[in-house]
């Protein structure tokens, strides 16, 4: 058995971004099958155009159009490619200086082997079939043998329906481990048991266990059963939907102090209308059918009141 | 050895919205930055190192973007440090960029934190699914919200309290040209009238999602001779719990106390509510207004609410709380603490336009973050600071 | 200024940490030998820093919880940057110039192993014009090399004598996960990976925490018997773009060594996470050819994000404290292809410390 226990987790966004003037006056360009420049203080022509002048700090305006043709400057193998690259094949990224511009610009090269490609090559934009004025409309460069293979340029500075927005998604996958001591809580969990363990120093009893105990910073040891029934110490009703939510709305997040525990665990509740959910209302663990237990906390489906009568104020005031 | 004397002696803000659509985040930055430095009577070219500070950076998607922006920021050439504490960073990060000043290791210093929210989604970022937990989580309403019911249990407060501190912001903000929210027809009865959210928290009571920047310089002793106005830093401090331990106190945590303690005593304060003028505190749900009212001193424990409740909170009270506004009407995350700590200078400046607290020479920025577990605050003042 | 040592380092770095993204468990015994190191306990310490990352974990406030490990009843003066911890440790110092505080524990982790790091630090590019085509560090740092190698700055043989001696240096040290050196004929023969670069040029993925504790003046003397006095602290930052600089220099660097004496050191511990950047690096400190280089194994025997940078001033003050070294220099860099680099110039004495 591993130490500890692991799952895998995905982190997806499609991100918003506005562009300003500038990366959209770039992105436009792209749209539109031409490459736009910007010329700084210092009469360099950089693709993508600098937001900001890098002398004077000022907001570039000065903007030109430069050659989709250009000569590779430096060059790099790629053979393992990642997730969301040009190419899930092996291929080359480049530094590419287009005709026209001072500075190299950042993208892929379709050549098959590194023997395909060296620094001096000539090389071309290949435009994606459809172009929404992103970086990724510029598929990737392809090398040109005879300069009368390139392609003509674009057809010149559009200033119509500039691009604004651009959406980017991002995805990253994770393997996400607990800690041991959360481990040991969810395998817990998995038999039906709901475990904690006793700091050696403050002797509180943290459910789930801690790798360190927050007060001290000493690792939680010695393992405690606590009991499946508790008490409510605060909660709150939530009414609003959000993305990701995995509970439909409205429904009661509370925190129950488990008898037996020093700290409260959040977890949802049910079998009682949530107008009528209090502080100090006393209630039982209510689990999922026996088949579906996983390593989680989700094996506990909610939290019912017992019909005992509500806990003291002082047993749980100082878990507020 | 002591700290050397430093002053904020500019201060910049974006427009505040929802949606800052006509800046990349290099612009909404610089849009504050610009307004600090013109405020400063400086330029880029003058500053020696810059701070950036923001909150998690999945909410723009860009891992450490201070890197991508250093060249737009004018970092190039220069040192530049990015801070990151959850909540508290506006806080913290000018609070680092005083100490590069206060240190003498720098002389002048800008510093700017932002967030970009309409590039995402706060409570996605906030409550992605863990393996294994049970995602009961609802974003930053419905982390607090609880804690906010405990204090209510703990404290007594008529249930409406929330309510007058939205309105009061609300209205403040109407005087504040960069707030995001201006709505000029909220009371407490329109307050109260609003969706329940995440009871008991009503929707007008929570902070809105904002776009927008804050940008601070801060300078030396003898820079600060130049400005008609320097705000002189007389204290900072952060301090930091755990998220969740035994028996913590979530309301009234000690590390807030803590925090507040050393800086009244930094800062020559015996008596907060007599001697601090007006205070810019991290209010981002209306209840925590009476939570860290008491917290800090302002009230005795159990009675902040009932300063809230009696208008002295207003910009006509004992004890003016956020006249800009606040958290509650702007909030781009990661500068909505840097937004307090800088209002606070606005006021002791005489700077804050129809804000101002008129005479105010001692005011509180206050920021903080997480749980409730970072703290961030500072005491400015009009006068340079005697010790 | 006043005079601040490095007084108490500690590490683990490892191919792959079984347990949370927070780096809890792996902090508790780093503390607990600082601890052991200095005599001291938690509450000796005036102010923590951390240096961390949110993406390499994958959740928003990973940092959070690392304070746990600290035991945090009382509260402590704490902050974090998100940055390699070696930045934490600017701060840190700073903290204890401004006289707020005399004693700092700095501490960084991270778990590069739970995503695909390569790919994960694409993120910290050009959102706009460079993130959508996921472009991994390897590549870039694929391109800075062929630039060397095509001006003529460096060549392959040059990269492979780093290797070499890094890899033959590492196997003195108990935290290398990637050790033993061949020979430089040998390394040559191994295959291309991402041409012009081998594996073995680039660090490897690595998980893991270290933390070094700062004290000032009497502080320090009263626990070590040959403290490692900062005399320099510096850093600076280049333009990320990758067209818009010469990826055969490193200016930033330049800049932070012109603010920082180099005068007479011996042992410097460079973090270049790609082989010819070391190369850039020793050009830009102008370092001599007696200067002995990454006698840890440097980055290349071990690189956990985010502590990379702070194992390196660690292993450099280490040489202050064995004797071994009178004068050291400890580097830190972040971003891709050298982008931001720090500089910690540290010695046996407090004369010519930073004023």
């Amino acid at each position: 058995m591993p130490r500890t226990l692991s799952a895998p987790v995905t982190v997806a966004f499609d991100y918003t971004r506005s562009t300003g003037p500038v990366i959209g006056r770039f992105l436009t360009g792209l749209r539109d099958g031409v490459v736009v420049a910007g010329r700084t203080s210092d009469g360099e022509v950089v693709v993508p155009p600098l937001e900001y002048d890098p002398v004077t700090h000022e907001a570039t305006t000065g903007f030109v159009e430069v050659s989709p043709v250009g000569t590779v400057t430096s060059w790099t193998w790629v053979p393992e490619p990642v997730k969301g690259q040009p190419f899930d094949r092996p291929f080359a990224f480049a530094l590419v200086t287009l005709d026209g511009a001072t500075r190299p610009f950042f993208h892929a090269v379709d050549v098959a082997s590194p023997d395909e490609i060296s620094t001096g090559m000539r090389v071309q934009v290949r435009w994606a079939p459809e172009r929404v004025g992103a970086i990724t409309d510029i598929a990737c460069f392809e090398p040109i043998g005879d300069e009368a293979d390139a392609r003509p340029a674009g057809g010149g500075l559009l200033e119509d329906h500039l691009v604004t927005r651009v959406v980017t998604p991002v995805s990253l996958d994770y393997l996400y481990a607990a800690s041991p001591e959360e481990s040991a809580f969810y395998r817990g969990l998995n038999e039906g048991r709901i475990l904690g363990q006793r700091c050696p120093t403050c002797q509180k009893v943290y459910v789930p266990p801690r790798s360190a105990c927050p007060a001290d910073g000493t690792p939680t040891a010695e393992e405690v059963e606590v009991s499946q029934t508790g008490t409510i110490t605060t909660f709150c009703i939530v009414n609003v939907p959000f993305l990701g939510q995995k509970i439909v709305p409205p429904y009661v997040s509370a925190y129950v102090l488990l008898d037996g525990a020093d700290i409260a665990v959040l977890h949802l509740i049910l079998g009682v209308p949530a107008d009528e959910v209090r502080m100090g209302m006393r209630v039982k663990a209510v689990w999922k059918p026996r088949e579906e237990w996983t390593y989680s906390l989700e094996n506990i489906d909610h939290f019912e009141p017992t019909g005992d009568p509500d806990a003291d104020y002082d047993t749980y005031r100082h878990h507020l | 050895m002591g700290k050397l004397p430093a002053a904020v002696v500019g201060v910049g803000q974006t427009h505040h919205r929802a949606k800052r659509e006509d800046l990349s985040m290099a612009g909404l930055c610089r849009e504050a930055m610009d307004r600090a430095l013109a405020d400063a009577n400086l330029t880029l070219d003058d500053i020696d190192a810059i701070v950036v500070g923001k909150a998690p950076d999945l909410f723009e998607g860009v891992m450490m973007p201070e890197l991508y922006l250093a060249e737009a920021l004018g970092a190039v050439g220069k040192p530049l440090l990015r801070v990151h504490t959850a909540g508290s960073v506006g806080g913290s990060t000018a609070i680092v960029a005083s100490s590069l000043v206060s240190s003498g290791v720098h002389k002048r210093v800008l510093t700017v934190a932002y967030e970009k929210q309409s590039e995402s989604n706060a409570m996605w970022a906030l409550s992605v699914p863990l393996p294994f937990n049970m995602p009961v989580h609802a974003g930053a309403g419905g982390y607090f919200a609880p804690h906010v019911r405990s204090y209510i249990r703990r404290s007594g407060a008529p249930t409406h309290v929330g309510a007058i501190v939205a309105a009061k912001d609300r209205q403040n903000a109407l005087k504040n040209p960069y707030a995001h929210l201006h709505n000029k027809d909220t009371t407490v009865e329109s307050v109260l009238a609003s969706q329940m959210l995440w009871d008991p928290i009503r929707y007008d009571e929570t902070c809105p999602s904002s776009d927008g920047a804050c940008a601070l310089v801060i300078v030396d002793e003898d820079t600060a001779k130049a400005s008609p106005n320097p705000a002189w830093i007389h204290g900072t401090v952060m301090r930091s719990e755990a998220t969740s331990a035994a028996e913590r106190d979530q309301v009234n945590p000690q590390a807030s106390r803590d925090a507040a303690a050393y800086l009244w005593k930094q800062a020559g304060i015996t008596s907060p509510i007599d001697e601090i003028d007006m205070a810019e505190i991290y209010v981002p749900f209306s209840w925590f207004e009476p939570m860290w009212l008491e917290s800090l001193g302002f009230a005795e424990e159990g009675s902040g609410w009932k300063l809230s409740e009696s208008g002295a909170t207003a910009m006509t009270g004992e004890i003016p709380v956020n006249c800009s506004g606040g958290v509650l009407s702007s909030n781009p995350i990661g500068a909505s603490g840097m937004l307090r700590f800088g209002e606070a200078a606005l006021q002791v400046r005489g700077a804050a336009g129809e804000h101002q607290i008129d005479g105010a020479r001692k005011a509180l920025g206050h920021a903080y973050g997480g749980g409730s577990q970072f703290f961030a605050m500072w005491v400015v003042g009009a006068d340079k600071p005697t010790s | 200024m006043r005079d601040v040592a490095v007084v108490g380092f500690a590490q683990r770095q490892m191919e792959e940490f079984d347990g949370s993204p927070t780096c809890v468990e792996l902090l508790v015994p780093l503390f607990a030998e600082c601890y052991e190191q200095t005599g001291w306990n938690r509450h000796d310490i005036g102010f923590w820093c951390s240096g961390s990352s949110d993406y390499l974990a994958g959740r928003s406030f990973s940092f959070v919880s690392a304070v746990d490990a600290i035991g945090v009843i009382p509260p402590v003066n704490e902050s974090h940057v998100e940055m390699d911890a070696a930045w934490a440790l600017y701060e840190a110092w700073l903290k204890i110039q401004t006289g707020e505080v005399d004693t700092a524990l700095v501490y960084g982790f991270g778990k590069s192993s739970a995503g695909v790091l390569r790919r994960t630090l694409a993120l910290q590019l050009d959102p706009y014009s460079m993130t959508p085509l996921w472009p991994d560090t390897v590549s870039l740092a694929g391109l800075q090399a062929r630039a060397g190698i095509d001006a003529g700055v460096w060549d392959e043989r040059a990269m492979a004598e780093v290797v070499d001696r890094s890899l033959t240096d590492a196997e003195k040290n108990e935290y290398a996960i990637r050790k033993g050196g061949s020979s430089v004929d040998e390394l040559l023969a191994r295959p291309m990976y991402a041409d012009p670069l081998r594996k073995h040029d680039c660090a490897p993925v690595t998980d893991g925490a270290a933390a070094i504790v700062l004290a000032a003046g009497d502080r320090a003397r009263s626990v070590a018997d040959r403290p490692a006095w900062i005399s320099g602290f510096a850093h600076n930052v280049d333009p990320i773009s990758m067209g818009n600089r010469d990826l055969t220099r490193s200016p930033s660097t330049a800049a932070a060594a012109s603010q920082v004496d180099l005068t007479g050191v011996e042992v410097a511990e460079l973090h270049a996470p790609f082989s010819h950047q070391e190369l850039v690096l020793r050009t830009e400190l102008g370092l001599a050819d007696d200067v002995a280089l990454n006698p840890s194994g440097g980055p290349l025997a071990g690189n956990p994000m985010f502590t990379g940078g702070l194992i390196r001033l660690g292993e450099a003050a280490k040489r202050v404290w064995d004797g071994s070294a009178d004068k050291v220099l400890g580097h830190a860099t972040s971003g891709p292809a050298l982008q931001q680099n720090l500089l910690c110039v540290m010695g046996s004495t407090t004369e010519g410390a930073q004023s």
